[in-house]
């Protein structure tokens, strides 16, 4: 995955960039569940922890306060235990669960002042959704599971069985069109969910946990194959995980949640390398932190009395890939950033420290 | 009153639940119910006889003069009520219409001496829908069925009984299905339904049939109102639960494509929902099928009208035959729309015939059903089918089984009466019937309470107000101890033969098609050979009762047992459990919920068939039910006892149901 | 496959020697169409449709396929029998539904709602059947030839425990009937001073499955019965004496302490159609037979297994002089 956004950015301005141009634009998103939720906002109750308003109100918070942008073409993770809220906040950018309050935006458009028809029209043309159960109609065969989003659209049957094969050949699943969902296997019944959201052409995806129900081997399969779609068809995603791994193999950003509220939001190696606080330290702690981290991290100022003589590489290059070519050279690796300038210094003891503190710690 | 028969999954332990707990807490609450029931006694030998609001066989209380006169009234206006000026033209048309079906398959189209399409044709046209629809084993089906119904001398009864069940059955899809998916997605309107259906399921149908025929006329639209009445809460109750259970991630993902309403309804919750849905359906044509000799009272077309006019001769063989015909035809009609409702995706799938050997068979079906119409049209041997000596010899048959079976048994069934009424039922009666009806009153409300908590207590309650208004309190103790009785052997029945059936699949495959039978074969058609054995008395209500009722307890038993994990059952074994343990400790807990349902369902079952008691000498609400339907001037009554069992069944149930969570 | 396609071959096969067979059928049924349309026209269209209530019991059965067997044969008519209970029957009249009730045992409630003058005035009395029906307390057979003093009801106390059973709560059974009809019997037992408690059979199906059980086992039964009835062929039941029945005695339903009268059954008819002047209304109101009559046809039904409308035929064939003097 290319990493596109410059990670010195500050995560929090990030989120308040133009919101015109971003794929999508949350502002103050606000999802209270219970009774008379509405009333909560804007009372000192909604800055009662959940524990305390439940007890106070009954009403649950399920998102409290989320701001964020997406880029077009960028890999968003929103990660969190289960509980977190992170799927109740995937349901409401396209308002399968209508928030209590704040804005959404989706290539521009308000998403949560959209009618109803206004709204049919985003989710049937605009957005499309994998979901962690697949959510497959058992009646129909692959082909037209594929394309139901084009049926309800009313795109012809002849038409849409074209479009759908497409689909169904992009995600590798040719041959099986005629198949019904319970005839295949997890990981090939989610193939035929993501087809069905690439079916109708989106400019997003939302992915809720799509790969938390299959096994190990085959998640690694899928991972990657969102990987060549994204390189592929370019498409903007929103991706929903509790697995770590998955969020920094995946994201361009990750965004961390604990009880509805942001924790954190920044790059994979900002998450692991400068963790917000001990909560989602101890998230990281176990990540092999030279997957992650990139040379900017383990860099040093470079100095006048600096070999000239080492190789040169970009500052975002991870360190378990710098790490042979930096320990074969004689000279310290000197790191340039996107115009070529020195930007710093890594030598042999910066990327060991970062590899032998993962061996220790395992 | 839930009516839907698919069994509910087995009872799942809540994980982190306390079980030990809840052990005692059922034992302390059964303490409890037994110390009500020991202060009741007290009381009770001090007063008993005393204000037990006993009303003799002619005797009426105002409510009921005031129902009568209602009825009086809507009868008296009915030259001037523009409703039933309507509803009368309606089933005009309706009589109308059933009589040019009629006039086409059943009956002589005068001045032809036949219908317009004879037995041949008709046979042959069914025969092409089953394959067309379903395969060639439903087509076999079909055609041993209607060569069945001619050949034991019974066709254009036979015939008569189909075209009303089809109409019904249609018109019931029609208004049922709408409401079903009304239920399905408003909780309020379920709230609502679920008591109006309740009425409608409870409500002997000898209460509203005069006041029907009023509004449509003698004949087919009074049968098929009727039926409607009867035939629709399944199907309302089933397909709207199947809606609602239609997988929530499913829905979501589809919603999230940007679906409309109507696509989501015809495009993934309809189809997603046809199995539950053609279940509904099936249990719409049992419930068809099983008004058809009570329809015969107005004159309702069909096979009933052979099993009653048997039944007024005592003539058991004359009602055997047509009674068995019913269940032919209940056993054809659920196999055939189970198969067609399958047969799409089977043939989707790949497991249907060669298509073009299809098309082939299908052309040459078409062709053949053709002929044999034209056939049928010309000549006498094609058009009336050919008398056989079948439906005698099958009447003999029958006779000499019946009296057999009641000369041999009679000794033991006197013997099994005797015991059962002075063991169990008197004593029983005594308490519930002798009590004064506050106290009876209050006792009950004790124990709803203790056992179900205070919904169960409220439901409890506002029903015993309610038969304390209408005035039957003596009459529906009495009922309530009948009902108690059957309903306590239906579940003796259900727990054994359930439980074996669960556990021999080949004890299942026996005695399910007797258990169809059981429940589709016409009340009126063993009454005769149980009055026999047991003489008009109580006991012989309460066998019928069992009959009918037991046949659905048993199979949700076993369903429910069935269903239990693999797992749990190897994990038990594993710990060198023995049969009896294996039963008692995982197989009967982990089917709670079936059991539950099964007694809920036996118990209504039992209850629908207070009526029929009161016509073999169970006297109480059903006696009443039966003379206000035979005597104009003793409606009122027979509405006020038709609403009292409607209470004792809505209490029953709300009570059970409480219960049932409560231990949860 | 090949299997199937076999078996399309054979329906063929079997299709087409359906119809060289029907070749020497012949063609009866369109010469019987003609026919019954000659007959029709024949016959002048003059009584047209007769709806007969056919209440549930055997003998109403043979008087109401015995009037329409005649109305259809002499009179051209076309004759509806429809399968009813006496108040639905009632409630037909005003709305042409039904024609004739041709055997009613009293229904005075009825007859105030539907006759002239208390109700709406669309049932008319159309006089007496001939048939009288005896009401009251029967024992069976053996009981009355091993006891014959039971017959008189002031022993009845005597072997009241005898009668008891599970359902009498310690008294004598007495079997009530089948609630289509007038009872008084709590009320005689009652008055009388009888030991006995009336327990309902609830029909009539029920009653005489008692009283043939009673019968084959020996077992003491009493209850209310009525002739004529068809079982009496079978099952001579012997009626038990209460105080005679006179003028006014059962007035009051909580003081009856005597007998039912004899009950002259009537024909009960739609005003309309009475009006109508089709040949059938001089039938049924000329209509008049006797309980041997009815007994006769009632046994060729019950006992000889004949359907009511073959039945009434052979009646029919066998008077033709009674047949004629109601044709008039």
């Amino acid at each position: 995955m290319s990493q596109t956004l410059d990670p010195t950015v500050d995560p929090s301005t990030a989120a308040v960039g133009d919101a015109r141009d971003a794929g999508v634009s949350v502002r103050n998103l606000w999802k209270i569940f219970g009774p008379r939720a509405d009333k909560v906002l804007g009372t000192p109750d909604a800055e009662l922890s959940r524990k305390e308003l439940k007890a106070k109100t009954g009403c649950v918070v399920g998102v409290k306060d989320v701001s964020f942008d997406v880029a077009p073409g960028e890999v968003f993770v929103v990660m969190g235990l289960s509980g977190s809220g992170k799927s109740t906040l995937v349901r409401c950018l396209t308002r399968l669960i209508e928030p209590t309050s704040g804005t959404v935006l989706i290539d521009g458009r308000d998403v949560t002042a959209a009618s109803e028809s206004e709204l049919r029209d985003l989710r049937r043309n605009h957005a499309s959704m994998v979901f962690q159960h697949f959510g497959l109609l058992p009646h129909r065969q692959v082909i037209d599971n594929v394309a139901y989003g084009l049926e309800i659209r009313g795109v012809p049957k002849r038409e849409r069985r074209a479009k759908a094969a497409e689909v169904v050949d992009l995600v590798g699943l040719t041959g099986y069109e005629k198949s019904y969902p319970d005839q295949l296997s997890g990981g090939m019944q989610q193939r035929v969910g993501l087809a069905r959201a690439l079916a109708g052409d989106p400019s997003l995806l939302l992915f809720d946990e799509p790969f938390s129900a299959l096994d190990p081997l085959i998640r690694r399969d899928m991972q990657n194959e969102v990987i060549r779609l994204h390189h592929e068809l370019g498409k903007t995603m929103v991706f929903i995980t509790h697995d770590l791994q998955e969020a920094l193999k995946l994201g361009d950003r990750i965004l961390i949640m604990r009880d509805g509220e942001v924790v954190q939001i920044g790059t994979p190696d900002e998450v692991v390398g400068a963790p917000a606080d001990d909560y989602v330290k101890d998230f990281t702690s176990e990540v092999p932190r030279s997957h992650v981290l990139t040379l900017k991290w383990v860099m040093r100022d470079p100095r006048p009395g600096d070999s000239t003589e080492g190789p040169v590489m970009p500052c975002d290059t991870v360190v378990r890939k710098a790490a042979q070519a930096a320990l074969a050279s004689e000279h310290p690796v000197r790191v340039v950033d996107d115009a070529g300038n020195v930007i710093g210094i890594v030598d042999d003891d910066a990327i060991l420290r970062v590899v032998v503190a993962e061996e220790e710690s395992h | 009153m839930a009516a839907t028969t698919a069994p509910p999954a087995p009872a799942r332990a809540e994980p982190g639940a306390a079980p030990q707990e809840a052990e005692d807490r059922g034992t302390s609450r059964l303490l409890l119910v037994l110390g009500v029931v020991a202060v009741w006694i007290l009381v009770w030998a001090f007063t008993k006889g005393q204000d037990t609001l006993t009303l003799s066989g002619r005797e009426r209380t105002p409510v009921m003069d005031d129902l009568g006169a209602f009825r009086d009234s809507v009868l008296a206006s009915r030259d001037s009520n523009p409703l039933i000026q309507l509803t009368y033209g309606v089933g005009e048309a309706f009589v109308a219409a059933i009589d040019w079906l009629q006039r086409m398959v059943s009956i002589p189209d005068f001045p032809r001496p036949v219908p317009q399409i004879g037995w041949l044709g008709v046979t042959a046209v069914a025969t092409f829908v089953g394959y067309a629809i379903a395969n060639w084993r439903i087509a076999l089906l079909v055609l041993a069925s209607f060569l069945s119904f001619g050949a034991f001398g019974y066709w254009s009864e036979a015939m008569d009984l189909l075209l009303v069940t089809f109409v019904a059955v249609g018109l019931s899809v029609v208004i049922g299905m709408p409401l079903a998916v009304l239920i399905a997605y408003r909780r309020r309107a379920e709230t609502v339904f679920t008591n109006l259906l309740d009425l409608m399921q409870t409500m002997p149908t000898f209460v509203y049939l005069l006041p029907i025929v009023l509004f449509f006329g003698i004949g087919a639209s009074t049968a098929v109102v009727c039926t409607l009445i009867y035939a629709l809460p399944p199907l309302i109750r089933i397909a709207g639960h199947g809606i609602k259970s239609v997988s929530a991630s499913t829905l979501e993902a589809t919603d999230s494509a940007g679906q409309t309403f109507w696509q989501r309804l015809t495009k993934v919750q309809l189809p997603m929902a046809r199995k539950t849905i053609v279940v509904g359906v099936n249990q719409t044509t049992m419930a068809a099928l099983s008004m058809a000799t009570i329809a015969s009272f107005v004159d309702g077309p069909g096979l009933g009208k052979p099993v009653l006019s048997a039944l007024v001769k005592s003539d058991v063989g004359g009602a055997v035959v047509p009674g068995l015909l019913i269940v032919l035809m209940a056993v054809m009609l659920d196999r055939a729309t189970t198969a067609a409702s399958e047969r799409g995706e089977l043939v989707a799938r790949g497991h249907g015939p060669d298509p073009r050997v299809h098309r082939v068979v299908l052309g040459a079906g078409l062709v053949l059903a053709a002929v044999a119409v034209y056939v049928s049209r010309l000549y006498p041997w094609a058009a009336e089918f050919p008398g056989t000596p079948l439906r005698d010899t099958a009447a003999s048959w029958s006779d000499a089984t019946v009296a057999w079976f009641t000369d041999t048994f009679g000794g033991v069934a006197g013997g099994l009466a005797d015991a059962v009424s002075y063991g169990l039922l008197n004593p029983m009666q005594a308490l519930l019937a002798e009590s004064p009806w506050w106290l009876a009153g209050s006792a009950l409300v004790a124990i709803s309470a203790v056992a179900g908590g205070v919904r169960a207590a409220v439901a409890a309650l506002v029903c015993l107000g309610g038969l304390r208004f209408l005035g039957l309190w003596h009459d529906s103790m009495i009922t309530l101890t009948m009902t108690l009785v059957a309903t306590l052997m239906v579940m003796v029945l259900a727990l054994v033969l359930g439980v074996w059936m669960a556990r021999r699949s080949s004890v299942d495959l026996v005695l399910r098609p007797l258990l169809d039978m059981g429940q589709t074969i016409p009340p009126f058609v063993y009454l005769i050979p149980v009055l026999a054995l047991f003489g008009p008395t109580r006991f012989t209500a309460i066998v019928a009762g069992v009959i009918y009722a037991a046949p659905a307890a048993i199979k949700l038993v076993a369903d429910g047992v069935k269903g239990v994990s693999q797992g749990t059952l190897e994990a038990s074994r594993s710990t060198g459990a023995t049969t009896w343990q294996e039963i008692t400790k995982v197989q009967l807990p982990m089917a709670k919920g079936s059991l539950v349902l099964a007694a809920n369902q036996g118990l209504l079952y039992v209850l629908a068939m207070a009526v029929i008691g009161g016509m073999v000498g169970a006297g109480a609400l059903g006696y009443d039910v039966v003379l206000g339907f035979s005597r104009s001037e003793e409606w009122g009554k027979g509405a006020a006892a038709g609403l009292s069992i409607v209470l004792l069944g809505i209490m029953l149930d709300r009570v059970m149901r409480a219960a049932a969570h409560h231990t949860h | 496959m090949l299997n199937q396609l076999t078996k399309a071959r054979w329906a063929v096969v079997a299709a087409c020697s359906a119809l060289a067979l029907t070749a020497c059928g012949g063609g009866t049924i369109e010469q019987q169409t003609e026919e019954n349309a000659a007959a029709a026209a024949e016959a002048g269209g003059e009584c047209g449709e007769l709806n007969m209530a056919v209440n549930p019991w055997v003998g109403y059965e043979a008087n109401a396929y015995v009037v329409g067997t005649v109305a259809e044969r002499e009179l051209g008519c076309t004759v509806n029998y429809k399968d009813l209970k006496e108040d639905v029957s009632w409630q037909g009249f005003g709305t042409g539904e039904v024609d004739v009730v041709i055997e009613d045992w009293g229904h005075p409630d009825l007859e105030k709602k539907f006759f002239e003058g208390t109700g709406d005035g669309s049932a008319t009395d159309f006089g007496p059947t001939g048939n009288v029906g005896i009401i009251g307390w029967y024992v069976p057979p053996w009981l009355a030839a091993e006891h014959p003093d039971i017959l008189d009801y002031k022993n009845l106390n005597k072997y009241a425990e005898e009668f008891a059973t599970s359902e009498s709560g310690g008294l004598g059974q007495f079997l009530g009937a089948d609630p289509s009809y007038v009872q008084f019997d709590e009320a005689i037992v009652s008055n009388l001073g009888l030991d006995f408690k009336v327990v309902f059979s609830g029909s009539e199906a029920a009653s005489i499955q008692a009283f043939q059980k009673a019968e084959e086992n020996k077992e003491f039964l009493i209850g209310y019965f009525y002739e004529p009835q068809w079982l009496f062929a079978e099952l001579p039941l012997e009626k038990v004496s209460l105080p005679p029945y006179e003028a006014g005695c059962q007035d009051d339903p909580a003081k009856v302490a005597c007998d039912y009268p004899e009950t002259e059954l009537k024909k009960i008819v739609s005003t309309e159609w009475a009006e109508s002047g089709s040949p059938s209304v001089d039938l049924v109101k000329n209509f008049s037979w006797t309980n041997e009559d009815q007994n006769l046809v009632a046994k060729y039904i019950s006992q000889e297994g004949m359907s009511p409308a073959d039945a009434a035929a052979r009646w029919v064939e066998e008077n033709p002089d009674k047949v004629e003097a109601w044709l008039g």
